[in-house]
């Protein structure tokens, strides 16, 4: 730039420069279209429409609420109000419906599934595992072995009232403390715990005395998982020959539980949810598949 | 404006004299910013604005080869676009008959014979292409021929010039009208010409929303007042934007908005033809007698008469005459103007034509001038677009009217079984875009004892769940896969699902994993 600023014009084009140059390029300095600087301007103005329209300044203990009193705190219900709208007609099918009677429907089968499901991520999935999967003490839902049974309408009763929960109606009988009760001694809880282990067909230590283990079982342990050890759904007593094993099958947890009990808790959900979603919550619990006929 | 320009950059240097403060009786700060050679100046007068106006281009109409191509592009296109929603096409009874129609509440596109899901939409990145490579390949020919002939800015501000002239008159009297003030007679053609633009717009709007509904439907719910409120909507601001843009913003949209002259101008060669000023026939430009007279005297005269006739039809209004310019589209209006003013003139025509630099030098040089039509780069956008053409053409044809697609649960990803088995848990999807309800039968194969059940299977067929699927419909089934084959923890079988219409024996496949917990 020369010091009188007097603008530099390019020869070719007769347009000014900017007074740049790189590797002998000169930057031209074009002027924007008028109306771009318009545009510009409205925006500006447009804003303020911003400040009628909608909630924006802040006040001592309010704030301007805007013209049409919006929030997105209404937005949402109105959101909600319309899904249920919109689901109205599938969830008065689903309320009329058996559960029997939605899995042989597919259409009601893939709605009730999709109303499930996200209730099932937000109330289920913190114990039973996002799948259903499960955890050390939480069942696996998607197996076929059931403590209080694995039909449709036992799904569906433990989910209304729970297990060991506060509901009169829920299921209740759980494993007593043994050891820490003083019913059996150390020896004889290892005895009973190696005997527990042969009846799914694990190996158990040298040396263990399964004859005064099946005594014990049968004594004690026998009134509730019965005298073959399949348990009863009764009582929610788990079926001790098979290969699912709710805390672990090895010596020392069966040791454990036998010393101080088991007693996992499923709460009551129907003051939480409604009998439909229940009903869908049923279905979806049974179609992970392990649900008995 | 008011403003004092910065210092010069040399001064910069000068850090030991005093920087200027806001201390100190005002005329010693003056005296100071003199010597440190910095002094107040008249901004606005030295420079050139900060904002253009817009100079509104007055078009003279005209006629000759390109404007006769032009228009019949117009007419062509113009005729495409809102007509043909109307047009019919038998897909049966349950589907619609409109050719060419994008269903976004059935989530399909409809194109004559074909017909789109949405999954399928990379027939429209195959379609882009084409069109982006048709475009380049445009360019390397014959420049901005999109940009003169084809594209909807240049043939709807077309159309509003030639509604303009109809009602106001040519160049002349509009420009005479201009400056003469307010009579009635003024207030009824400008009247009129807005209400045809605007009756334009509107109708490019309607045209728009045909695509999207069954178009005869449609514009009996638009005239009842039926139809839904984002169709009045749509044609609302379509007319506005058309009105807008082909009324009043014309060349503006072409020289600052639209991105492809810059493109075009980083994609162009010196071999691709233009719109072009034969200078070397048309200077030193002179008018007729003063020509006669210096050839007369043995000096050199030039073709071009200075009549600026291709100036004054020109849309954008620039002067072809000094050369190729990024505003220039290129619609060869030009080149019909100098052809009328060189054949009254009992001269040779196409004084602007589309040529090339190279071919102005080789005849100044009196070289014989040549075209290359067929460069490396035509070749290759040719070749691109016959292969990209080709692979759309062949996905077409063997576009499969069935399919499944098998999504492994991830949680959990296998369940043990109290007899010792595992099982497996997967969604599968099934698609069938036949116009007839269908029955597929599910089997998998991959493993010895697989047992396989569909929750919510019709029924069995040969031990084999069959599932039905609506025409035109896809349906997802929740597919348990049990086996009892030993497995390592946390081992992987492949497997593969196959569905088989019952009735036709078709079959597609998938394939997927069967995993040990």
């Amino acid at each position: 730039m020369s010091t009188d600023n007097k603008p530099i014009v390019d020869p070719h084009t007769g347009t000014q420069t900017t007074g740049h140059v790189w590797d002998d390029i000169q930057e031209l300095n074009t002027p924007l279209p008028r109306w771009w600087v318009w545009l510009f301007y409205a925006t500006i103005v447009w804003s303020v429409g911003y400040w009628i329209v909608y909630p924006t300044w802040p006040l001592i203990s309010s704030y301007t609420g805007g013209v049409f009193e919006w929030r997105s705190r209404n937005a949402i219900v109105e959101d909600l109000a319309a899904l249920k709208a919109r689901r109205g007609d599938n969830m008065a099918k689903l309320a009329a419906a058996t559960p029997e009677q939605i899995i042989a429907n597919p259409e009601m089968l893939a709605f009730a599934r999709a109303v499930a499901k996200p209730v099932f991520a937000e109330n289920c999935a913190p114990c039973h595992g996002a799948g259903g999967a499960g955890a050390k003490g939480y069942p696996n839902l998607n197996d076929d072995d059931w403590l209080w049974g694995g039909k449709l309408a036992d799904i569906q009763q433990t989910i209304l009232h729970g297990a060991r929960s506060t509901d009169d109606k829920g299921h209740q009988g759980s494993m007593p403390a043994f050891g820490r009760d003083n019913m059996l001694k150390k020896e004889e809880i290892a005895a009973v715990a190696d005997y527990a282990r042969s009846l799914s067909g694990l190996p158990v230590e040298a040396g263990a005395n399964l004859a005064a283990g099946q005594k014990l079982f049968a004594d004690n342990c026998a009134a509730c998982h019965g005298d073959d050890g399949k348990g009863n759904r009764e009582l929610g007593a788990p079926n001790l020959t098979d290969k699912i094993w709710l805390y672990g099958s090895d010596k020392a947890t069966i040791v454990e539980g036998i010393t101080n009990g088991r007693g996992g808790v499923m709460p009551a959900w129907q003051e939480r949810l409604d009998d439909v979603t229940v009903k869908a919550l049923t279905v979806y619990v049974h179609t992970f598949g392990g649900g008995e006929k | 404006m008011k403003m004092t320009a910065s210092a010069d950059p040399s001064t910069a240097e000068q850090t030991a004299e005093p920087v200027v403060g806001a201390s100190g009786p005002a005329a010693d700060t003056h005296a100071r910013i003199k010597h440190i050679g910095i002094k107040p100046v008249d901004y606005d007068a030295e420079h050139a604005p900060l904002y253009a106006p817009q100079r509104k281009v007055y078009q003279q109409s005209v006629s000759g080869t390109f404007r006769r191509i032009k228009w019949i592009l117009l007419v062509i296109t113009l005729g495409i676009y809102y007509f043909l929603p109307f047009v019919r096409w038998d897909r049966g009874p349950d589907a619609p008959s409109q050719a060419v129609l994008i269903d976004f509440p059935s989530r399909r596109f409809y194109f004559f014979f074909i017909e789109i899901w949405p999954q399928e939409v990379y027939y429209i990145t195959g379609l882009l292409i084409i069109a982006a490579l048709a475009l380049f390949l445009m360019n390397a020919l014959a420049g901005r021929v999109w940009c003169g002939y084809l594209c909807w800015q240049t043939v709807w501000t077309d159309l509003f010039f030639a509604t303009e002239r109809f009602f106001e008159g040519d160049r002349r009297e509009q420009m005479r009208a201009a400056t003469s003030g307010w009579t009635p007679r003024r207030v009824v053609r400008k009247v009129a010409k807005h209400i045809t633009w605007l009756t334009i717009a509107w109708w490019t709007g309607g045209a728009w929303v045909l695509y999207f509904a069954d178009a005869p439907t449609l514009v009996r719910e638009l005239a009842t007042g039926e139809a839904p409120f984002i169709a009045y909507a749509s044609i609302g601001l379509l007319t506005f934007t058309t009105y807008i843009a082909a009324g009043f913003m014309r060349e503006q949209i072409c020289i600052y908005m639209c991105p492809w002259p810059r493109i075009q101008a980083a994609l162009t060669d010196e071999h691709a033809l233009n719109v072009t000023y034969r200078y070397d026939r048309g200077e030193p430009r002179m008018s007729v007698k003063k020509a006669a007279a210096a050839r007369a005297r043995g000096e050199p005269a030039g073709d071009c008469v200075d009549c600026d006739q291709c100036v004054v039809v020109c849309p954008v209004g620039i002067d072809i005459r000094r050369g190729l310019q990024l505003e220039c589209i290129q619609c060869g209006l030009c080149i019909d103007a100098c052809d009328a003013t060189m054949k009254k003139l009992g001269r040779e025509p196409r004084l602007i034509a589309y040529d090339t630099d190279i071919n102005v030098h080789r005849r100044e040089d009196h070289a014989p001038i040549k075209f290359r039509i067929v460069r490396t780069r035509t070749v290759i956008y040719a070749a691109l677009i016959a292969t990209v053409g080709l692979i759309m053409l062949y996905a077409l044809m063997t576009r499969h009217d069935m399919g499944l697609k098998a999504i492994h649960d991830r949680n959990p990803i296998a369940v043990q079984l109290a007899d010792g088995g595992i099982r497996n848990g997967y969604s599968i999807h099934l698609l069938n875009k036949q116009r007839e309800t269908r029955d597929f039968v599910l089997t998998v194969e991959g493993m010895t004892d697989a047992r396989l059940e569909v929750i919510g299977a019709e029924r069995m067929e040969g031990g084999a769940p069959v599932i039905t699927v609506g025409h035109d419909q896809t349906r997802d089934v929740r597919v348990l896969v049990t086996g009892h084959q030993p497995m390592d923890p946390n081992g992987s079988l492949p497997l593969t699902f196959q569905i088989r219409d019952a009735r036709t024996g078709q079959t597609a496949r998938t394939v997927d994993t069967f995993r040990a917990p």
